[in-house]
């Protein structure tokens, strides 16, 4: 039965989503994951090389900063961090909070109540405060700005699934599953969740976008990772002064972070579609 | 009756329809006078309500085209033609010359609005009355729709009218600046047969006040038979018999006439009948018509074992309204000590109007509500002794049909996947490969082929998807299935072959049907014993001939002299059903009184005293 399913699938890898996602998304990691191999002197500061403009020396092909550093192989490099924290927040949000709103929107009552007023507390919260009082309390680094950014946007997931899960959970084909005596396990992750992840992939890929961007106010508050580390919010933030005369400096780290949404857009699109097989919402 | 000899009002034709380039509606042609009520009849498909979207010109919005075909309408300046007309002047047209009434009551009206604002509204739209004289209008039009405290009406928002209700205040609407033409499209469907037959006088009576011309779009024979004077058969987007409504009954030529008219199920058809039974069905063959399946009686029932079900003074509540501290106001009666049982092989109809508590009995036996008190026994053993693991045996053991059978497959998954649910939440059968098997297996026995288990559930037609809900019920086995309401949504045709099917698998398999429905003429061909339900009592339960031979209980002779039937000589005896359906909603503390049962024949009982 599988290999009819699959080659249905097959016939979606075609789609010029897919592979447009594929090319971008797949190429911006391969180059961060070998950066060191291919631009080891992403720190190397060359103080009569600065602001060098783009397009115009071979081993400078994307200028260089206020210190002389290549743009080009600090954009790179700085993708190790963005991408982490991009990626990683973002997943570790959405499994919690998917499975929270699953949970909160199938069983409702006890534990809908304690799962919501959990996430008014959150929401109540402007995301500065609880970015310093976190840092005060446990410090910055990588792995804690990650966590921090998880706690703080799970609730969207778990508000936008709960909402899904309380209108399907009524609908025919639930009840008919329960009729049939299936385990409340397999109606959650085999019947409802299939159902409302659309929505969810689209929040997904705006939220890697969002996040890459908070990275460097984060660092800004002392809570990222070190300044002298590249990373494409800290160099866009850095560029700002220079906007009026140097361009370059915050255009390419601006540039990287675009093509890398766009990637995840298409393949979150591409995603949405296949796994909808009404193809109702491709146009 | 009016005079015939008026020229027509509104002429089709040779109308063509196209979305993109699929022609839903080829060389359609007919009229319609004053003071005459044409049916449209069709099935599902066959391009009836597109029709009338044409004429009103609505259909462009969801992107129709007309290749060919004119709509002349005449007014007092000559004939126009309606499809050469811009969406601007169609504007003033459509409510004021031609209005339109639809089939959902609730979403056709606006429920931030009052019912006199939306009444009014049209009338100072076209008739550019005041506020107040529109208001003053709108009290007579509610009136004439013959709702009761019409000054009061004005204030209330539709939800907090009955569906009925609603129906009545959309024509009062529709009639508002005494069109010319009134086009209804379905406006009973959603209704109940008792409110049905209302609303239907209804307009009957306002059609000759108002000497109106009435294109009545419907896929119930009964209906038309009842209504029209003239009929128009549609099939596949084409007109493929057009005539009086009584030689059309009488004598049908085209051979999808005479398939569409046997399939109609006709209540007392069966009188004199001990037991179901079933009957060859028609079925278009190419252009012919040929005879498919068997005359059989249904002898099922094993009254000589012990009962398969036993329901014993059931109460089902919930709870409605709430106070701001959580105390509960009002509640919900939907079940009141209702008592029956179901014998192996046997099908029991449960009959009764929107809420009666019909389908609440059918979800608490399938363990998807709580019963409030009471107890169920199945095969002996009652649901309160039972373990989990017994419990959860029931699942398998009693299966659940629903309305929708669209609805009730999960749309993202294979059918092949749905059908084989059951099979693995309760390890009925190991092995990949032999379930895929039998999952071909029910498929085939359902008349599908095996092909079908790797497409998904939009992909086939209504009929279909029911008979792989059947299939899915199928599959674990059950000893009975609970049809609620399994076969509203059909075509006729589709219907009568599920019927069968549904009979053939009780004769096979010895499965009992508990039949949830509103349908009594589906409820004759198919039951061995009737319960007819009213505010989630049993008015009157009994063997299929006594309930529908001998009705005793004044609820169950209102019911069947509200149905429909299919044949225009039969004229409806003039005593007017009246009223509405009662709520079983009810403030705490006014509990229900619980009529008592006596036995009138053997196994027939009826509620009251007397």
């Amino acid at each position: 039965m599988s290999t009819k399913r699959f080659s249905t699938t097959l016939s979606n890898y075609k789609s010029l989503e897919f592979i447009l996602g594929v090319l971008l998304t797949g190429g911006i990691c391969f180059l961060v994951l070998f950066s060191d191999l291919l631009f080891p002197d992403a720190d190397k500061i060359n103080l009569s090389a600065r602001l060098l403009e783009p397009f115009t020396h071979a081993e400078h092909f994307f200028g260089t900063d206020p210190l002389g550093r290549d743009i080009m192989s600090r954009v790179v490099a700085g993708g190790k961090v963005s991408l982490q924290v991009g990626f990683l927040s973002v997943a570790g949000a959405v499994v919690l909070g998917v499975i929270m709103g699953l949970i909160s929107g199938y069983y409702r009552g006890f534990w809908d109540v304690i799962v919501m007023r959990f996430a008014d507390v959150q929401l109540a919260m402007p995301f500065i405060l609880l970015a310093i009082t976190f840092i005060a309390i446990v410090g910055g680094g990588l792995g804690n700005m990650i966590f921090l950014l998880i706690i703080s946007q799970w609730v969207q997931y778990a508000r936008l699934v709960r909402g899904s899960v309380l209108s399907l959970r009524d609908r025919e084909f639930i009840q008919s599953a329960e009729a049939i005596g299936v385990s409340h396990f397999n109606i959650l992750f085999r019947h409802l969740l299939p159902n409302l992840i659309g929505p969810v992939i689209v929040l997904t890929t705006l939220n890697v976008a969002n996040n890459i961007l908070l990275e460097s106010s984060l660092t800004f508050l002392g809570l990222g990772v070190d300044p002298l580390t590249p990373s494409w919010g800290g160099m866009l933030a850095d560029g700002r002064t220079y906007i009026q005369n140097a361009w370059w400096v915050s255009v390419f780290p601006g540039l990287a972070t675009l093509l890398t949404v766009l990637g995840l857009n298409l393949l979150g699109d591409w995603l949405r579609d296949s796994l909808d097989p009404t193809g109702k919402t491709s146009r | 009756m009016t005079d015939t000899s008026f020229s027509p009002i509104l002429t089709v034709e040779n109308l063509s329809v196209e979305f993109g380039h699929t022609r839903v509606i080829d060389g359609l042609n007919f009229s319609v006078m004053a003071g005459r009520t044409l049916a449209i009849v069709g099935e599902s498909g066959s391009g009836k309500s597109v029709t009338s979207q044409s004429i009103m010109r609505l259909a462009e919005s969801t992107g129709a085209s007309y290749p060919s075909g004119r709509i002349l309408f005449s007014t007092e300046n000559g004939e126009i033609d309606l499809l050469s007309q811009s969406q601007e002047e169609m504007r003033s047209i459509r409510g004021k010359d031609i209005a339109m009434i639809f089939q959902e009551p609730m979403t056709s009206l606006n429920p931030v609005f009052t019912v006199g604002d939306q009444i009014s509204e049209s009338l100072s739209l076209h008739k550019k009355l005041s506020k107040t004289e529109a208001l003053k209008e709108s009290v007579k039009l509610l009136k004439m729709v013959r709702l009761p405290d019409a000054e009061d009406m004005l204030k209330r928002y539709p939800h907090q009218l009955s569906g009925g209700m609603r129906q009545r205040v959309m024509i009062a609407m529709a009639l508002a600046c005494r069109p010319k033409v009134l086009i209804a499209d379905e406006p009973t469907t959603a209704l109940d047969v008792t409110i049905q037959a209302q609303i239907l006088t209804i307009l009957n009576d306002l059609q000759k006040e108002l000497n109106m011309a009435v294109i009545f779009i419907t896929h119930d024979m009964g209906v038309v038979a009842e209504i029209a004077d003239d009929v128009v058969v549609m099939w596949k987007g084409k007109k493929v018999e057009q005539g009086p409504v009584k030689e059309l009954f009488a004598n049908p030529q085209h051979p999808y006439t005479k398939a569409l008219l046997a399939a109609v199920p006709k209540l007392g058809s069966m009188t004199g009948e001990r037991f179901p039974k079933r009957f060859p069905i028609t079925v278009m063959d190419g252009d012919g018509i040929r005879l498919v399946g068997e005359e059989k009686t249904q002898e099922t029932a094993r009254y000589d074992k012990q009962p398969l079900l036993s329901v014993r003074n059931l109460v089902t509540r919930f709870d409605s309204k709430k106070r701001f501290f959580g105390r509960v106001t009002h509640r919900v009666h939907a079940v009141e000590e209702v008592s029956f049982d179901i014998f192996h092989g046997e099908t029991l109809a449960l009959v009764g109007e929107s809420g009666s508590g019909k389908s609440t009995i059918g979800r608490t036996i399938q363990q998807l509500q709580q019963a409030t008190s009471g107890d169920i026994s199945f095969e002996g053993n009652p649901f309160s002794a039972m373990s989990k693991a017994e419990k959860q045996r029931l699942r398998q053991e009693i299966q659940y049909i629903f309305q929708d059978p669209l609805a009730s497959l999960d749309p993202r998954k294979t059918i092949g996947f749905s059908i084989a649910e059951p099979i693995k939440t309760h390890n009925l059968i190991r092995g990949e490969q032999k379930i895929q098997q039998r999952v071909h297996e029910l498929l085939e026995r359902v008349g599908l082929t095996k092909e079908h288990a790797e497409r998904y559930p939009h992909q086939f037609s209504g009929g279909q998807r029911q008979r792989i809900c059947i299939a899915r019920a199928l599959a674990s086995n059950p000893k009975l299935i609970i049809a609620d309401e399994a076969l509203s949504a059909l075509d006729v045709s589709i219907q009568a072959q599920i019927i069968n099917l549904f009979m053939e698998l009780q004769e096979e398999h010895g499965i009992a049907y508990l039949f949830i429905s509103h349908d009594m003429a589906v409820v004759e061909k198919m039951s061995h014993r009737v319960a007819v339900l009213y505010l989630g009592q049993v008015a009157e339960l009994g063997s299929r001939q006594q309930v529908l031979e001998t009705p005793t209980h004044p609820y169950t002779q209102r019911l069947l002299s509200a149905v429909p039937v299919a044949d225009p000589t039969i004229v409806r005896s003039s005593g007017r059903l009246s009223g509405e359906i009662p709520s079983p909603v009810r403030q705490v503390g006014n509990e229900p009184t619980i009529v008592p049962h006596r036995e009138i024949a053997p196994g027939h009982f009826v509620a009251g005293t007397l």
